[in-house]
């Protein structure tokens, strides 16, 4: 962060860059390579999917600095939300994914409140305890499906009910618009007033109320962006798997999952969510595709090993030791210029 | 009407007295300074201003309305803004976002935010730095980041907290010269400070404190004459010596 500019950041070089990237992804199923091999498309999926999900975790977790593992929550009731508006009510998903939004920033303000009385490890404590009931709840709760889940009917596919069959270049761009809403509302954030209220209430929660910030608010404010943002997420997550069950969506697992691309990826940052997930999701899918019949967990262990290396070595993340590299090249250069 | 009135203050931490029934008040556009030994209750009266801690007693106006209790964030939005004695700096934002922090609350827009930290960090000559991240400043640096921050903020009072503490003669006569500058852009000042000879010479009125009880309140030159403030800073032994030789000013 050392000698980051000072101008306004409403645009800058780095947008120009984004752009470029976005213009690449939309052309990406046209590549032969990957247009012809559906799993490698799948991978690209997941890792838009899970960058976004990362990215929603960072508002609150990265940006706030309050980690949460409760959102696995979110991210199910927005699959809850979606699921049931298809399989219960024979609608289409879109009043669902709504209300799942919707719900879940309700939820998570609900939630969140007296959990942020706690300060630190306190409160990430208290957040893995709402999601064992969470997970708990809906385990036994007939109205939304209890333990069997719920199973999406075979229905016509296409953007209206937000599924197909045939391919998986559909769900690709809906996977790349919302890779592209929540990316862009956190870069926008960054250049704003919330933003940099956000940040001071990371850095100092004193001090940002000495300067008039309400820091409660601004907490609470952030929690319910980051979790309607993780309902989207959720909600697409369903329709891609076309079904849903508690264990699913709404477990420490997959908390952790969100918490750890963030982190491995560089905490707080634009683009460290999508480095974190382009390291482990291809991780991830290879490995079970590879080594699936020893029982599954491989991509845990090395994700694991990778975590420990990292927050020994260099705790900003990957963003981190990219700067680094930077700075050393750029040391050598003067060097050689001398 | 006073800018600010505070109205028998006690703030008691269990069975410590830190403050007793404190009255004092800080007229529109001027410098108060607030002394005392170490222990005096300084800035536990400072809290209790700034809304971090809740008077046991007493009532606390601001600009004629009544403050007490308010959260720090609602007093400081009213406009009475302090900076801390033990600096606190958003340690992993830079020192031009720190600023911007305390500019935001009054200029909601990015472009007037901008310019008014701008101006701030020029005012307390941060100018060079405000790339570097807060947490890698020296700290006169950080003294005066608290100062440029909170007077990004736009505020009637800023209260400073020993923001002249630990730092080289040429830097005390710095900082005098913005308080200074402060007061004639009508800001008004309440001031905590050890070095008195940089509070002495601008403040108006000094309000003097001792074992959580004011002792004092007047001008500087009759503070410096008055024998309970000579006695609590030099002790009952030296301020008889001190007498008999005759003073000099």
């Amino acid at each position: 962060m050392v000698g980051r500019s000072v101008e306004l950041k409403t645009f800058s070089s780095r947008d120009i860059a984004w752009l470029a990237f976005l213009a690449l992804l939309v052309a990406v199923p046209f590549i032969p390579a990957i247009a012809a091999n559906s799993f490698r498309l799948h991978v690209l999926i997941l890792i838009l999917l899970f960058a976004s999900m990362s990215q929603a975790w960072n508002i609150i977790g990265g940006y706030c600095g309050q980690v949460s593992f409760g959102h696995s929550v979110f991210f199910g009731i927005g699959a809850y939300g979606a699921g049931m508006a298809v399989v219960t009510y024979g609608m289409v998903p879109w009043p669902g994914i709504v209300v799942g939004m919707i719900l879940a920033a309700v939820v998570a303000v609900i939630i969140s409140y007296p959990c942020f009385k706690l300060s630190g490890h306190y409160f990430a404590i208290a957040t893995f305890a709402i999601v064992e009931i969470f997970n708990r709840v809906f385990l036994v709760w007939d109205w939304v499906g209890g333990a069997l889940g719920l199973d999406y009917p075979i229905i016509k596919e296409g953007i209206g009910n937000l599924m197909w069959h045939q391919s998986k270049v559909g769900y690709y761009y809906i996977a790349l618009v919302i890779f592209v809403i929540i990316f862009g509302m956190v870069r926008w954030l960054e250049g704003h007033r919330f933003g940099y209220y956000m940040r001071a209430v990371r850095e100092g929660q004193e001090t940002a109320e000495s300067l008039g910030v309400n820091s409660t608010a601004v907490k609470l404010i952030a929690m319910a962006l980051s979790a309607a943002m993780a309902a989207l997420c959720g909600s697409f997550f369903v329709q891609y798997n076309l079904r849903v069950d508690p264990p699913m969506v709404m477990s420490l697992d997959m908390s952790m999952k969100f918490v750890l691309i963030t982190i491995l990826g560089g905490a707080g940052t634009l683009v460290g969510p999508l480095l974190g997930a382009s390291v482990l999701i291809p991780l991830q899918e290879y490995s079970r595709a590879i080594w699936g019949g020893l029982g599954g967990g491989v991509d845990l262990i090395i994700f694991g090993i990778l975590i420990i290396l990292m927050v020994v070595k260099q705790p900003d993340g990957l963003i981190g030791i990219i700067r680094d590299v930077r700075r050393w090249l750029s040391k050598k250069r003067t060097k050689e210029e001398l | 009407m006073p800018l600010l009135d505070v109205q028998n203050v006690t703030m008691k931490f269990g069975e410590l007295v830190a403050n007793r029934r404190v009255s004092f008040t800080v007229e529109e556009k001027s410098i108060v300074g607030l002394i005392g030994p170490n222990g005096a209750g300084k800035t536990t009266l400072f809290n209790c201003v700034s809304g971090l801690c809740r008077p046991t007693e007493g009532t606390i106006l601001f600009n004629g309305e009544n403050i007490t209790g308010l959260k720090p964030y609602q007093i400081a939005s009213r406009g009475a803004v302090r900076t801390f004695q033990v600096v606190r700096p958003l340690k992993d934002m830079t020192v031009f976002d720190n600023v911007l922090v305390g500019a935001f609350l009054k200029c909601s827009d990015n472009k007037r935010a901008f310019k008014k930290a701008e101006e701030c960090i020029e005012l307390c000559s941060l100018g060079s730095v405000k790339g570097k991240l807060a947490g890698e400043l020296s700290i006169g640096g950080k003294k005066r980041l608290e100062m440029a921050r909170a007077l990004a903020t736009n505020p009637k009072l800023l209260m400073l907290d020993e923001v002249m503490a630990g730092l080289t003669s040429t830097e005390v006569k710095e900082s005098v010269d913005v308080i200074c500058n402060l007061r004639q852009s009508g800001l008004t000042l309440m001031v905590v400070e050890h070095v008195l000879e940089g509070i002495m010479s601008i403040a108006d009125k000094i309000v003097v404190l001792d074992g959580g009880i004011k002792i004092a309140e007047d001008s500087p030159e009759r503070i410096v004459n008055d024998d309970r403030v000579i006695e609590a800073y030099l002790g009952a032994k030296y301020s008889q010596r001190y007498k008999s030789e005759g003073r000099v000013h």
